[in-house]
């Protein structure tokens, strides 16, 4: 890579630009466009012509004008100061943008994606003189309060360890050297560079096997998501997609979190900007923020940005993964993303499938969500990470049988169906009891410290969801000839059912308890809500009558055993005590 | 260095091709100077070697391929602008249109305008006040907010729109307000409607109008709400004003691009619209907002007639993910006379919670909407079993939960135009509504609260 090879603007037609006199380019590699060094990448070839599509905007761009090839392909660096940072799709730092731009965001700036002049305490973990290779561990740095850094040895790279020191560092600066066995040198630095478009290496696959606790209860009890799994929500406009996936982002059990918003709403991504580093982890008690990395790409920012964000935010979590940390991805939404494959795939006069989206839909979706998963990491100590995608999806109209739906099904293993009805009525989250579905149930028990508490839980949440069934089917024929023509049996069924759905399945995102529900909670309150239909049934059995059982005032506990702070653990397991004293006072004879 | 040519090669549809040219950039406009000397504006769709693509602003009916000259302005469209803009009504792309002088630029603007860097903006959380009980007592609207009204042919968008800008206040404060109005493709009579409004109210003063109509230029259309709102820029962020922006209508906008779209032979989308629809719409809601340290704002309320009142139409779709919210009118509310005929259950404000509660409105009015929301929600339920079963075999509470719905659309919904509700008299109408209820049904509720509010309306009745 002496010569940088350079070419002649063509043609420019919105965000795509074609140049001639590209000798030797790759596909993919980054290039520099134009009088004002606006940032592109190479998708298409034919001879020395090279189509390029261009992170920024283009207007003022003509033919003529010149195109420079870095010889690279589109990288992230990855180091300590990713954690808290807020970047756009390209990783440039958008905190920073504002110092450099002010509050709009211009062209052709190079701001690089990690701060050059802040210091790190480097910690070396292994002894010079000690053989390494690929991925093994050579120290580390604690980022922030939550997260501490794992420097390791970048692919490629083997031998021994030498004048790897304690001390204060920049990123660019060498912490160390690795001399392999022909005597070749290179040397350590905090930073490391990776192509986004390319998955990072892990040393085995393995099958997820326990559940990612998110404090959401229907997720959590019914539909959960298994830690390296796959989750895709997909929902009309206005059923609250992007509540769900930040109430995920604040509270999921995982140890770092990056958060893709990929061509949405500028105002929303505000809120989180502002909202984030007000919030306490749950876990730890420390500011949010200190655990997350922020990936901002709104839906007024260059089209070609967007599509690489869901690659510079996944390409960050490999990175996080590898050091054997539990990782989790939101992309919010990918049919943005999916969008703007289209935009490009138009511009370049490919012949598309389905609805204008390219052939290779299908496909790139695919390869984007398997780079999830549970994993042994490369090197040493051996050590396992896990990488979970929640990918959001906004199909036209609440339409199911769009393409980047259907093509999310294929590879998912969860999915929380959001529907209109239920926003409607103010349900949230407005996941759909009877057609969402997640393959990670079965791990679900493995979450209680007590197996047979979480044996016992894995059954309830059986028994709920027969009932919520069972109400499915009674409601048709209440609808046709009332409720009074049904059994006393029905009748306490439907009234458990809708009061799974109100006191269980329902959540209140903004209340201050309700927002998050540890497992054990949901345990008590789903205990009690069962216990009050089993207490019931006997009741009817006994002759009770059941209008008088729906009037009975623990009702309203049970209702209100959301907004206890668990904190009072026995206040909500101890309405069982008191849905026995009401009851049987229904029916035992007055001594 | 302007730069003349006369090789026009092709002319199509709305598009132009001119030949042989050097040194044209993309984006960049264009004049054309036509056989009988007058004079129309284009804008470069692509550059390709020397061979450009032109759209024609106001269409290509009379222009030949031998006698046009085309001139390169070797810049971006630009809006000229200066505080004395205010009063003004304006064409389509910004030249004046009314008996007054050519605009003194005090600044010239792309009107492209650059995306707001999302660390710079400031989160919309202050309550606006727009005096009608279904937007704020349901679905509040924020300062720097988009909330646009879908609506359809024959559903008085027009007299909404026209509501909101002589209503909206904020609570407790004499800022500076100005109202932009952009009106694409819409008709004389909508337009002059809005106009009489504003001027009956004095609200003209302090008002600038962009007006294309329905029998004006389409392709002009595109430039017309980004003209609009570099305006709407230059007094919210240079001025210190708080605007209220009036995109009306978007289909007709859309459509201005599709037109476009199909004469490039792009491969269409869904219903012939662009795939770059969204990315489109995008460039022109997202400058909404509030930036941080800046006193003024832009809150923007779009107007679209969707079309069959179709939720699912590739223009309301879309914008619905775009901007944060929407008031839905409904035909079946118009039809029984209640106005503003808002359909409130698939109406919503993104931003809600955001800007209500203590020390905003009042403590109780997130409880509360969410309460009368699930009520009507749940009458409505029983209205309908109520059309197939008949009143009769409805149950005791979903006769309850009907007589409230009637009510609700009776008092709450339906106010009129001219009836400016303060915020006060809209929550306490919501509890006055709901103390028809036993305390036990109202779950969404917190006990302190009812405590507190409801007794004044139970001892009432």
């Amino acid at each position: 890579m002496s010569e940088l090879s350079k070419g002649t603007i063509i043609k420019v037609a919105g965000p795509v630009v074609v140049a001639e006199g590209m000798v030797g380019a790759r596909m993919y590699d980054v290039v520099r466009v134009g009088g004002d060094n606006l940032i592109g990448e190479i998708v298409e070839l034919r001879g020395d012509l090279a189509s390029i599509q261009v992170y920024e905007d283009t207007v003022g761009v003509g033919p003529g004008e010149e195109v420079v090839n870095t010889g690279a392909p589109l990288s992230v660096e990855l180091g300590p100061g990713l954690i808290s940072s807020i970047y756009d799709g390209i990783q440039r730092p958008l905190d920073q943008l504002v110092a450099a731009q002010g509050d709009h965001i211009l062209r052709g700036s190079a701001v690089p994606g990690l701060k050059r002049d802040v210091k790190w305490r480097f910690l070396p973990t292994i002894e010079n003189g000690t053989k390494v290779s690929h991925g093994d561990i050579v120290g580390q740095v604690q980022e922030t309060t939550l997260v501490l850094q794992k420097i390791m040895v970048p692919a490629g790279v083997s031998g021994t360890v030498e004048g790897l020191n304690e001390g204060e560092y920049t990123v660019e600066e060498t912490i160390g050297a690795v001399v392999a066995d022909d005597g070749s040198r290179t040397e350590l630095k905090l930073m490391q560079k990776w192509p986004v478009r390319q998955a990072r290496a892990s040393r085995r696959r393995l099958a997820p096997n326990e559940i990612l606790v998110t404090g959401q209860r229907v997720i959590d009890a019914f539909f959960p998501l298994g830690k390296g799994g796959t989750a895709c929500v997909p929902g009309p406009f206005g059923t609250g997609k992007t509540v769900v996936q930040h109430q995920l982002a604040k509270w999921v059990d995982a140890d770092v979190v990056i958060y893709v918003g990929c061509g949405e709403r500028g105002n929303e991504m505000t809120d989180v900007l502002l909202e984030f580093p007000e919030l306490v982890d749950p876990h730890s008690g420390e500011p949010l923020m200190k655990r997350v990395v922020m990936i901002a790409n709104t839906s007024d920012m260059p089209v070609a940005a967007r599509e690489a964000s869901v690659y510079t935010g996944i390409t960050m979590a490999e990175y996080f993964r590898d050091m054997g940390y539990s990782v989790a991805l939101m992309a919010d939404s990918t049919s943005r993303w999916a969008e703007a494959m289209r935009e490009i795939s138009t511009r370049l006069e490919e012949m598309p499938a389905e609805e204008g989206y390219p052939a290779y839909l299908g496909a790139r979706i695919a390869s984007f969500y398997e780079r999830s998963g549970r994993v042994i990491c490369e090197g040493s100590p051996e050590r396992t990470g896990a990488l979970s995608i929640i990918g959001a999806v906004s199909p036209p109209g609440g339409d199911l049988s769009d393409s980047v739906v259907q093509a999310t099904l294929h590879v998912v293993k969860v999915f929380w169906s959001l529907v209109g009805r239920l926003a409607q009525q103010r349900h949230f989250p407005a996941i759909d009891w009877l057609t969402s579905y997640s393959f990670y149930k079965e791990y679900l028990a493995g979450s209680f410290e007590d197996k047979e508490q979480g044996a016992e839980f894995a059954a309830m949440v059986q028994e709920a969801m027969n009932l919520l069934e069972q109400e499915a089917e009674l409601i048709e024929i209440v609808r046709l000839v009332g409720a009074e023509s049904i059994s006393a049996n029905d009748r306490m069924a439907l009234e458990t059912a809708k009061s799974i759905r109100e006191d269980f399945l329902h959540q209140n995102a903004f209340h201050k308890v309700d927002t998050y529900t540890p497992i054990a909670k949901q345990f008590d309150m789903m205990k009690v809500i069962l216990h009050f239909h089993e207490q019931g049934l006997a009741a009817i059995e006994n002759g009770a009558e059941t209008s008088d059982i729906f009037k009975l005032a623990v009702r309203e506990d049970i209702a209100r055993a959301k907004y206890v702070d668990y904190a009072d653990k026995d206040k909500i397991i101890g309405i069982t005590g008191i849905i026995d004293e009401q009851i049987k006072a229904l029916y035992a004879p007055v001594a | 260095m302007l730069k003349e040519y006369k090789t026009v090669s092709q002319v199509y549809g709305p598009l132009m091709l001119v030949e042989s040219v050097e040194g044209a950039k993309y984006g960049h406009i264009v004049d054309i100077e036509i056989a009988d000397g007058t004079i129309r504006h284009g804008q470069i769709l692509q550059v390709e070697k020397d061979k450009v693509l032109v759209q024609v602003f106001e269409g290509t009916e009379g222009i030949n391929v031998n006698d046009s000259t085309v001139r390169f302005l070797g810049k971006p469209m630009e809006l000229a602008l200066s505080p004395e803009i205010l009063g003004r009504v304006f064409d389509g792309i910004g030249n004046p249109k009314d008996d007054g002088p050519a605009i003194i630029a005090e600044k010239k603007l792309n009107i492209n305008g650059n995306p707001i860097n999302p660390y710079a903006r400031d989160f919309p959380n202050e309550f606006i006040q727009t005096g009608i009980s279904t937007i704020d007592g349901l679905n509040p609207l924020v300062r720097g907010q988009k909330l646009p009204v879908f609506s359809g042919a024959g559903l008085p968008h027009d007299d909404i729109a026209a509501q909101l800008a002589r209503q909206a206040t904020v609570l407790g404060e004499g800022e500076a307000f100005a109202v932009v109005f952009a009106a694409m493709g819409i008709t004389f009579e909508a337009a002059q409607f809005f106009i009489d409004d504003l001027t009956n109210t004095g609200a003209i003063e302090r008002a600038v109008m962009f007006i294309n109509l329905a029998n004006d230029p389409a392709i002009e259309r595109i430039a017309t709400p980004r003209v609009a709102l570099t305006a709407a820029e230059y007094l919210a962020f240079e001025m210190d004003m708080h605007v209220l922006v009036i995109l009306n209508d978007m289909t007709n906008y859309c459509e201005a691009l599709r037109e476009i779209s199909a004469a490039r032979k792009e491969v269409p989308g869904r219903r012939g619209y662009p795939g770059y629809l969204y990315t489109d719409l995008a460039t022109i809601y997202e400058r909404a907002g509030r930036i941080k340290g800046r006193n003024g704002s832009i809150t923007m309320v779009p107007v679209l007639t969707m079309p069959e009142d179709d939720k699912t139409h590739p223009v309301p779709d879309l914008t619905g993910y775009i901007t944060e919210g929407q008031i839905i009118l409904s035909r079946p509310l118009h039809r029984k006379a209640v106005s503003p005929p808002v359909d409130v259950l698939p109406s919503l404000s993104r931003l809600k919670d955001k800007g209500i509660g203590e020390g905003k409105t009042r403590e109780d009015h997130a409880d509360l909407y969410n309460q009368l929301y699930a009520a009507y929600a749940r009458g409505k339920e029983a209205q309908e079993l109520a059309t197939i079963l008949g009143e009769a075999a409805l149950s005791e509470e979903d006769r309850n939960y009907m007589t409230f719905a009637n009510k609700f659309e009776e008092r709450y919904i339906s106010q009129g135009y001219y009836d400016n509700r303060t915020i006060e008299q809209t929550l306490d109408l919501g509890w006055e509504l709901l103390s028809m209820f036993e305390n036990v049904e109202l779950k969404r509720i917190d006990a302190e609260l009812i405590a507190k509010y409801m007794p004044r309306f139970r001892d009432k009745k």
